[in-house]
């Protein structure tokens, strides 16, 4: 059991090593096979230790296994050691089945690369570092995965690094997640100078002894890890970035920006929720900042026409609702609504993928139109993640994910009315903008022709997941039918149960409550973006339309209050006195050049001149010594 | 035995030595500054004989004999150069060959 748990993170980095090294010289066919059979080995170690995991589960809960030491200094004593629990077995089990379905994958849809042997070098890198970051006994080694995903995730969205915008766009990643993870390392540091270890079980369990709740210090804390999580999961107001991050190839956006990486910091509020549950002002603020994300996300996504933009926000909003739920305490439907949103996000960017690469590069939904009876699967696999992401009720899991969340933002001890407020319209929004994509992609008059149609490789992954976007859900079924608990009876082994108040609401009414609401959704994006398209076309040119389509201006303002400004000092400081000293330097150099450069005239006979004086002098000193 | 003090002999290689260095610092054809060499040589040659006999060992002239040799294959190495100049420049004016300068 252990020896899986040590060995679940080493193959995607022996992938990783035998790609980057042999990369050059085996076939693609090799490579192909390394790489997500790297993945796929994963994948089934997971399985085996997951089902060890879960024979033994009410008796153990979690596996400890120590591979070597790492960090021995001082007090300071980090270890290369994994812990297997039920909250990472669910990470792990996204990680490595998404994962593996989107290697095999990616295949087919970067077989013409050149770069070919590079990307899977990479994603393997990024399973590996995901996987550690889920896996990890401490938080050094859980911060060593999660710089790791962010590196990955800057070499990916700059994959094609011959386009300048690219680069652009993994800098701007790289650099706004960084400001999240300096606040996550203050914390880190917080934690270690308190307790004076840094593994995450002995912290949390010192953290609920010694730390009173509401003090200030467990408020502090939980708001610099809080910053680390924002910027990760790509939450308000730290969400810029995930839009850009779209110039990466469509499998790293479905595996790394949408299933995966952006999922960290709701794992990590997960990990260290007791910390958060001693700093009740900061879990209300994850809820509010998750409500007013999902809502200004919605909103974005609505006004946009990259196929690839509207499913990037609407991935920054369906991480509102998680952390929404994390917010509320509802820890088990953040984490369900995870690894349901991990299936039918992926689904949809693995089919939007397709489409983009079908025709040739074409990315504004406005010039595709009428693929529903050209791509007959893809339009399915399409319209199943769709309306899994818009939880169409009762028969998509999305609706179980979601409805959990929103039952559980009125009804658990920390909800309140508006934030179910902010959830139902959030999800109303959510019916509107899948279904506009829907009705834009794949219905209407062709506009554009498909170059070829998508081979096997790259449908079974679509179909794989539209099964479980539609499945995934009776794990978890709500009291009022069904009753299944499947899911939240494993994750609360690890995560505590959500407090529910004691005048309770009706839930079924709120569940039909929004399911009309989604139905009305679909139904107003049916009739403004297919029956009345004119409709629709006068509110795209009105500026409330292109605010949302600049996401709100967000980039704007940060431009105008950061960028600018330093750039403005480093402009004027160009000059400072630390350059001084270096051209000082480099200035001596230039005159004892042309000093010592008057002494080489191609004179024989001065040379032999300085040559005597010379040996006079030395000879000078060594009598007169 | 008349012998001379062996000073008087160092003196007399100090002075051979100092006239070749002259010779060659003063002279600018280039042949002379060759012969110039070849005084300095002779002189450093002589202070190895003077130690020999002074110190009653064989190893000073034995080191002489070499001294010749070296300066033979010098000599011959030189007056080719040389040859090679005067082809070259047409002169033997040390001053006037310093093609091999900074630039500026």
């Amino acid at each position: 059991m252990t020896t899986y748990i040590a060995l679940i993170p080493a193959i995607p980095f022996l992938g990783f090593l035998v790609l980057a090294l042999f990369g050059q010289k085996l076939t693609r066919k090799t490579i192909g096979i390394i790489g997500a059979g790297s993945v796929g080995i994963v994948a089934l170690l997971t399985f085996i230790a997951g089902t060890g995991f879960l024979k033994s589960l009410p008796q153990v809960k979690s596996y400890s296994v120590v591979v070597w030491q790492w960090i021995n200094a001082g007090n300071l004593k980090a270890d290369i050691a994994f812990s297997l629990d039920a909250l990472s077995l669910v990470f792990c089990f996204v990680i490595t089945f998404v994962g593996f379905l989107i290697h095999v994958y990616s295949i087919e849809f970067m077989a013409k690369d050149e770069g070919f042997s590079r990307f899977f070098a990479y994603m393997n890198l990024f399973v590996g570092s995901m996987l550690i970051l889920v896996l990890a006994d401490n938080i050094l080694l859980l911060y060593l995965g999660w710089e790791g995903v962010g590196l990955c995730s800057y070499l990916l969205i700059g994959f094609w690094y011959k386009e300048p915008a690219n680069g652009y766009a993994a800098r701007k990643a790289f650099v706004i997640t960084r400001v999240g993870d300096t606040a996550m390392i203050i914390g880190i540091f917080i934690l270690f100078l308190s307790f004076g270890t840094v593994n995450i079980n002995d912290l949390m369990q010192q953290a609920s002894e010694k730390w009173i709740a509401g003090s200030s210090i467990a408020v502090l804390t939980a708001a610099l890890l809080l910053g680390g999580a924002l910027g990760k999961s790509a939450q308000l107001p730290l969400q810029t970035w995930l839009p850009d991050a779209m110039a990466g190839p469509s499998p790293v956006s479905a595996l790394i920006h949408a299933a995966t990486m952006v999922t960290a910091g709701v794992y990590l509020i997960a990990r260290t929720h007791i910390l958060f549950s001693l700093a009740p002002i900061v879990q209300a603020a994850i809820a509010i900042i998750g409500a007013l994300t999902l809502l200004v996300a919605g909103f974005s996504a609505l006004a946009q026409h990259d196929l690839k933009r509207i499913l990037a926000y609407s991935t920054i909003s369906q991480i509102g609702y998680m952390f929404l739920a994390l917010g509320v305490g509802a820890w088990s439907a953040s984490v369900f609504h995870f690894m349901i949103h991990a299936f039918f996000k992926a689904l949809l960017f693995l089919a939007a993928g397709v489409v983009i690469l079908v025709l040739s590069e074409e990315h504004d939904i406005f010039k595709m139109g009428g693929l529903r009876k050209k791509m007959p699967v893809v339009y399915l696999t399409f319209l199943i993640g769709a309306a899994s992401l818009s939880a169409l009720p009762l028969i998509t899991a999305g609706f179980y994910s979601k409805d959990a969340i929103l039952w559980y933002s009125i009804s658990s001890e920390t909800g309140s009315i508006l934030l179910w407020v902010a959830g139902i319209t959030g999800a109303f929004l959510t019916a509107l903008y899948s279904f506009r994509m829907i009705f834009i992609t794949f219905f209407g008059e062709a506009k554009a022709q498909p170059a070829f149609l998508p081979g096997k490789t790259m449908t079974i992954p679509l179909i794989i997941l539209a099964v479980l976007s539609v499945f995934g859900g009776f794990l978890e079924l709500p009291e009022s039918f069904g009753n299944i608990h499947l899911f939240s009876s494993l994750v609360d082994s690890t995560l505590p149960a959500v407090v529910v108040k004691e005048a309770g609401h009706s839930e079924i009414l709120f569940q039909s409550l929004s399911a009309v609401i989604v139905l009305a959704g679909i139904y107003l994006a049916y009739t403004i973006y297919l029956k009345k398209p004119a409709l629709s076309e006068s509110f795209s040119h009105s500026r409330l339309n292109r605010f949302f389509e600049k996401g709100w201006g967000f980039d704007k303002f940060y431009d105008v209050i950061f960028v600018k400004p330093v750039v403005w000092l480093s402009e004027i400081d160009k000059d400072d006195f630390f350059d001084w000293l270096n051209i000082c330097i480099s200035r001596l150099a230039l005159l004892m050049n042309r000093l010592l450069g008057i002494t080489q005239n191609g004179k024989l006979r001065w040379y032999l001149m300085s040559f005597t004086i010379g040996i006079a002098l030395i000879l000078t000193y060594m009598i007169l010594r | 035995m008349l012998t001379v003090p062996v000073e008087i002999q160092i003196l007399l290689a100090g002075i051979l030595f100092l006239l070749g260095l002259i010779g060659l610092l003063v002279r600018r054809n280039m042949i002379f500054m060759l012969m110039s060499i070849e005084i300095m040589f002779n002189s450093a040659g002589l202070v190895f004989i003077i130690a020999s006999t002074y110190w009653k060992q064989p190893d000073g002239q034995v080191m002489f004999i070499f001294i010749l040799a070296v300066t033979a294959v010098e000599v011959a190495i030189g007056l080719a150069l040389l040859l090679q100049v005067y082809h070259h420049f047409k002169t033997l004016d040390a001053d006037s060959v310093n093609k091999l300068k900074d630039h500026n």
